[in-house]
């Protein structure tokens, strides 16, 4: 137990770096406490902090997901059927590597070859919504019953949107060329170990590249709502007591594209600040499970009516988690 | 030879390309490279991660930058 704590405290939310950033903030005569203090000492402490656990992460994760690489997920996935297909292909979601930019692709190599389009949408929820990094970035911010949470929701949510577009018979509203596209079956040839570590140092560099500025952005949003936005002001708009803070929170967080790394620290100021867990939960999962230009891109593959149903079901599910959460928060914070 | 580099123009593919071009050069080859963006043309190989690298309308390497040894030895094949 003692261990635990320690690994928690030291390793996961990093407290060593927080008095270290502290010493340092106090080295140039400011204290934490201050405004002007503070917001240095959040922004700095932050940054560090995601950008360690951001590498190491990716590097771990991306070795576990050498092992479920699209090609490999489409074959498990061709094997089941009915729910246990989506319930399969959320959980997978979590663990193929996965890019906003590669959705399409995606989508029309699982449909091609065969599968069902709501397993093939159970995976497109899950898959930026539930990642293996941000389950440990919450479980740092916030804690491990939360970020369990977090996971069990987004995979219930990945799971009942994919089921429900295969009840609703929406094939048709595929466009054609969708369909029967060359599969490529054959795997290429079985990784080494040396090859799966490649491909983990490429994923860091790559994901790093993709992410260093929204994570800036979002750290900078966080020390400016951590310290100079009024608390009062922030809870007459989103504060707890307010029954249209979750819908809100997601209607501004769906269009928006960042990266679930940037919007962590935005939501972690909001909740220090008195905001609903689940307003802050619904304000992410917004960013990251629906944005413009995944939404702008999967209009290309499918016909208004099934965007829309996507986007419907999605979104409903978010502002659900977000009443869900905020009514249970006693449970875990 | 015709050496096609499927991917809608991410930082990636331009590296593949300029991977291509040199390996062809170095080799001597007289090819003609080619950039598929459309989507549609870049699924109707079957790919889904780019980019990929197709020669002589064979799909070599797919989802990574290969080394430029590796495409050589891919364009060795097709020679």
């Amino acid at each position: 137990m003692l261990i635990l704590k320690w690994f928690n405290a030291q390793l996961l939310k990093m407290e060593w770096l927080h008095h270290l950033v502290e010493l340092l903030v106090n080295a140039f005569g400011l204290d934490i406490n201050s405004r002007v203090g503070g917001s240095i000492h959040f922004f700095i402490y932050d940054t560090i902090k995601i950008f360690i656990l951001l590498s190491v992460l990716i590097f771990g994760i991306s070795y576990i997901q050498s092992f479920f690489l699209p090609e490999r997920t489409r074959k498990i996935l061709g094997r089941f059927r009915g729910v246990w297909a989506n319930i399969l292909a959320a959980l997978l979601g979590t663990v193929t590597p996965f890019c906003s930019c590669s959705s399409i692709p995606l989508f029309i190599g699982f449909t091609s070859a065969g599968l069902p389009i709501g397993v093939t949408f159970s995976f497109l929820i899950s898959s930026p919504l539930v990642d293996l990094a941000s389950i440990i970035l919450l479980a740092s911010i916030f804690n491990w019953k939360i970020a369990i949470a977090y996971v069990v929701v987004g995979v219930v949510l990945a799971v009942i949107g994919g089921s429900a577009i295969s009840k609703l018979k929406l094939e048709e509203y595929v466009e054609p060329y969708v369909y029967g596209n060359k599969v490529m079956d054959g795997e290429q040839e079985e990784l080494t170990v040396k090859d799966r570590v490649d491909f983990a140092k490429e994923q860091v560099l790559d994901i790093t590249k993709r992410v260093w500025l929204y994570v800036i952005i979002g750290v900078g949003i966080g020390a400016a709502i951590h310290n100079w936005v009024p608390e009062s002001i922030i809870s007459t708009i989103l504060g707890k007591d307010k029954w249209h803070s979750v819908l809100l929170a997601t209607f501004v967080g769906i269009p928006m594209y960042a990266d679930i790394f940037g919007t962590l620290p935005i939501a972690e100021a909001l909740v220090a600040k008195g905001v609903g867990l689940g307003t802050a939960l619904a304000f992410m999962m917004g960013v990251t499970a629906l944005s413009l230009p995944s939404i702008i891109m999967l209009s290309k593959a499918v016909k208004p009516k099934l965007l829309a149903t996507f986007i419907g079901i999605v979104t409903v599910g978010i502002i659900a988690i977000g009443y869900l959460f905020n009514s249970f928060t006693y449970l875990l914070l | 030879m015709i050496i096609k580099i499927l991917g809608g123009g991410c930082a990636n593919c331009r590296k593949l390309y300029t991977i291509a071009e040199q390996a062809a050069q170095e080799l001597g080859v007289q090819a003609e490279l080619v950039k598929v963006q459309d989507m549609r043309d870049i699924v109707s190989y079957g790919v889904m991660r780019t980019p990929a690298l197709v020669i002589n309308e064979k799909v070599k390497v797919f989802g990574k930058v290969p080394k430029i040894d590796e495409v050589k030895k891919y364009i060795s094949e097709e020679m």
